[in-house]
């Protein structure tokens, strides 16, 4: 494995473990924020004791996801110094800003977690809104600093070197509005299947069981509200890439040839040597409807761009093809839910459908997983689009693939223990 | 006029002292958990694990702080020591990642003796590891070996020498000591038991001592491990009254602590702790990474510096009184002294 390669892994592989914490820990305040504001409007003790243990589910999350952003804040320095000495001034504005919701979002936690018997029960609920603000925020504020990599604003180059800088410019960029709606919306959706999926579990063995029926009734809510909006803002997303990073889009949709009025692809294998896609069901039009809502738009192909230009297209092409597919199986099961809820005028429990959920549990993982190998892997060889390229962004420390196995192994050992406590955690109670 | 950068520069001194005060005193939990002896060591454990639980997350977004500040206004810096110190960083990591995920691990999993003994001890390997890793970084940072071509960027040195030294080292032992004075004078203030005092009171008397060791070694060793810090630290005007300040309440601290005056060690150990690292940071002045880059040509442009200082500013306005808040709501003794581990079984 070469070092720019190890690099890139270690990279891929802390930020694949870091996005599941930081998902939950931008999601899971807003379902205790939740079940806490019930019990304190229906008194209901059921609400307290969920509201609890979530938040013990929320503790361990949480500590993981603080360390394992912080080997990310070195990383960049570790891994990437040149891309780092070059955009470090002009994406700090949305780091800096981030250090202050991770600030908030901490000492919030702290009282919430800690403080059920020590402050007064509003103030205990509003410590919880603000969990989940620092937690939304520092999502946010990250995302605009990736959505710069793929749309660079905010700077002139001169002599190679990036000056009138202007940090705000640079925040909100093009693509920060689109990537951070879908990022916040795709952690609230994945959270809220995760957790209705679990409750599913539990539901159909135990189909009068209270506690679980309220929670599954929040986290199905959260979760099914929040996959109908997803794809509206995938939309926005993809119409933003037709216009900023074409590479990207027909990288995903596996296009070759630029073309009017080219189809939406479903599946297929794209064959780089030969630069075609084989045995994709095609859907006529349908792409360029998508993106310009005109069945006739012409959609640009990656014959257009040189070969040392376009991103490795079957990862891609896959990527894109999984998050969808998952994105499309959740709005049935949030769709099913509701329709089967307003039919029976009560909770959704037939057993084929807590089946259903329970089966969805990982899916939004899956999807936010596929979704950033999509962006990552999509704007490749370069690390800041059209400007620094990857390889010439890589520290010159040998042999990393050291540090990369050291990671590894140390994230995978981190899995199993935290799977083994959250099944205690769950399992405990009942 | 006083240039931005230096304000920022100051911001991260006080980001680092405060990181010490607090993130520290938590590694020297980890320190005192290691050494729990005698027939008490069950009830110092307890007392460690219920004095950190609350905070200790929020303890840690200083060294955050700290690296973006970094990044940010000093680019080259960061990438500079990013590529020189790889090594102790990544060990520093390792420490940072295992000593969080044990502590929380130690919690939540089951509550049986050996499991617990488990995690204990990888939460105090690590919080022995992790402090020392970071007085290594900042010893390489001082001892002048890492060189980097100003205009390029580009590090010249290779990736252990500069690191790998007796001084980087000494001043590693020497923040581990630091830690293990914080942890043990502010347990003193912990408990009203007054035999787990007397132990914290010996630990806290023995870190003392061992403070003034490894300073005393330390400035031994600067004056062929890092001749700038060390002229700094020894010529200039301010270095004599200085040293004599540091050194009078070091004094008092231990004189305090003999004496059972845990209140006043209270104040004067951080005292004590902040007056070595603000003295490091004058002596390390202009240099930021010595002996090529300073903070004036290392600095990002004013138009990054100034919106920077200015999220500072509101940063400061919404974190300060949160973070009193936090330590009003868990640091009134007057209420339940049963430990929060205790209230979590029986929620369980
Ligand atoms: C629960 C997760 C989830 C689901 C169901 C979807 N996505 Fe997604 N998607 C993400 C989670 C995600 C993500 C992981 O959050 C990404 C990576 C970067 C980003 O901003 O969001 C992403 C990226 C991403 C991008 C690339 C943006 C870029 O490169 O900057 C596009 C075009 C879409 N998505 C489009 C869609 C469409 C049309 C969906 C239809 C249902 C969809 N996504 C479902
Ligand atoms: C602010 C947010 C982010 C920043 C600054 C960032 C930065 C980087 C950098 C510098 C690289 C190495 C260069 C490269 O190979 O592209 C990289 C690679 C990568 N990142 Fe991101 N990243 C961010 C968010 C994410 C997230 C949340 C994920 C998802 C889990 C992610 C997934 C990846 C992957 C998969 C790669 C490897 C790409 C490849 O090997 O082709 N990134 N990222
Ligand atoms: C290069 C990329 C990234 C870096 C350098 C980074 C850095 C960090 C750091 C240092 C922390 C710890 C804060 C603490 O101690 O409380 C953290 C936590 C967090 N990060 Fe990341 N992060 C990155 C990517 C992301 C992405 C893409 C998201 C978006 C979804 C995200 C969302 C969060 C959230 C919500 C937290 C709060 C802690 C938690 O809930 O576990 N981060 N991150």
């Amino acid at each position: 494995m070469s070092d720019l390669l190890a690099a890139r892994a270690q990279m891929a592989m802390s930020l694949a473990f870091h996005i599941i914490f930081a998902s939950i820990g931008i999601a899971m305040p807003l379902l205790m924020v939740i079940a806490e504001g019930l019990w304190l409007k229906t008194k209901d003790e059921t609400y307290l004791t969920l509201a609890k243990r979530w938040s013990k589910g929320t503790a361990i999350m949480f500590a993981v996801g603080a360390v394992s952003g912080t080997v990310l804040s070195f990383e960049l320095g570790l891994l990437w110094p040149t891309f780092m000495a070059y955009a470090g001034p002009i994406i700090g504005m949305p780091f800096s800003l981030e250090g202050l919701a991770f600030f908030i979002e901490a000492i919030f936690l702290g009282i919430y977690l800690y403080g059920w018997n020590r402050v007064p029960k509003t103030v205990h609920w509003l410590a919880g809104v603000m969990v989940l603000l620092g937690g939304m925020m520092s999502g946010i504020f990250v995302v605009t600093a990736n959505a710069w990599m793929n749309t660079p604003t905010g700077f002139t180059i001169e002599d190679g070197k990036a000056v009138n800088i202007d940090p705000i410019a640079a925040m909100l960029n093009p693509s920060s509005f689109s990537q951070a709606l879908h990022m916040t919306i795709a952690a609230f959706l994945a959270v809220g299947f995760a957790v209705a999926g679990i409750h599913a579990y539990f539901l159909r063995r135990d189909p009068q069981n209270e506690f679980h029926r309220k929670a599954f009734a929040i986290a199905l809510c959260v979760g099914g509200i929040f996959a109908l909006l997803q794809p509206i803002s995938g939309d926005i997303s993809a119409k933003r890439l037709a216009k900023h990073q074409p590479i990207k889009l027909a990288a995903m949709e596996a296009q070759w040839e630029t073309e009017r009025g080219a189809p939406l692809r479903i599946g297929g294998i794209p064959d780089e040597e030969a630069e075609v896609t084989r045995y994709a069901i095609e859907i006529p039009k349908a792409l360029s409807f998508l993106v310009h809502f005109d069945l006739n738009a012409e959609i640009k192909g990656l014959k257009d761009f040189p070969p040392e230009n376009r991103p490795p297209v079957a990862i891609v092409h896959y990527a894109f093809q999984i998050m969808v597919g998952c994105g499309i199986v959740m709005i049935i099961a949030g769709i099913l839910g509701g329709w089967l809820a307003w039919r029976h005028k009560g909770l959704p429990i037939k057993s084929w459908y807590l089946r259903f959920v329970t089966i969805c549990t990982p899916l939004g993982f899956i999807a936010i997983e596929a979704g950033w190998t999509v962006t990552e892997v999509g704007r490749q060889p370069w690390v800041i689009y059209n400007i620094m390229r990857t390889a010439d962004a890589v520290t010159p420390m040998p042999h990393l693939i050291v540090p990369f196995i050291g990671f590894t192994v140390l994230y995978i050992f981190l899995s199993i223990i935290v799977v083994i406590l959250l099944r205690r955690q769950i399992f405990i109670y009942d | 006029m006083i240039q931005l950068e230096i304000y920022i520069a100051g911001v991260m001194l006080v980001s680092l002292i405060i990181y010490m005060l607090t993130g520290g005193a938590d590694f020297g939990g980890g320190v005192w958990d290691l050494f729990a002896t005698g027939e008490r060591a069950k009830d110092q454990r307890e007392l460690i694990t219920h004095a950190l639980a609350p905070i200790w997350e929020a303890n840690h977004v200083w060294l955050i702080v700290i690296v973006v500040l970094l990044f940010v206004a000093f680019p080259v810096a960061f990438a500079s020591i990013g590529t020189a110190l790889h090594i102790p960083l990544t060990l520093m990591l390792i420490g940072i990642v295992l000593r969080g995920t044990a502590f929380v691990f130690r919690t939540y999993d089951d509550q049986s003796e050996t499991t617990h003994l488990r995690w204990s001890r990888l939460f105090a390997i690590a919080s022995i590891i992790t402090p020392i890793m970071l007085g290594v970084t900042l010893g390489a940072v001082a001892s002048g070996t890492i060189h980097v071509d100003v205009e390029t960027g580009i590090v010249e040195t290779d990736f252990i020498s500069s690191w790998f030294a007796l001084f980087p080292f000494a001043i590693g032992v020497f923040t581990l000591t630091l830690c293990a004075l914080l942890a043990a004078v502010y347990l003193t203030l912990e408990t009203d038991n007054s035999e787990l005092q007397e132990d914290f009171r010996i630990r806290a008397l023995v870190a003392a001592v061992s403070v003034g060791v490894m300073a005393g070694i330390s400035f031994l060793l600067s004056a062929e491990g890092a001749p700038t810090i060390r002229k700094g630290l020894g010529n200039s005007v301010w270095s004599v009254p200085f040293h004599l300040l540091t050194g009078a309440v070091a004094i008092w601290a231990i004189w305090a602590i003999w004496k059972r005056h845990y209140s006043l060690a209270r104040v004067l150990a951080p005292i004590q702790v902040t007056l070595i690292i603000f003295g490091w940071g004058l002596a390390q002045y202009p240099h930021i990474v010595s002996p090529n880059l300073t903070f004036s040509n290392t600095a990002a442009s004013k138009s990054v510096l100034q919106p920077v200082l200015i999220i500072v500013v509101i940063g400061a306005v919404i974190v300060i009184p949160a973070f009193w808040y936090l330590y009003t709501v868990f640091k009134g003794r007057d209420d339940q002294t049963g430990s929060l581990i205790e209230q979590d079984k029986t929620n369980n």
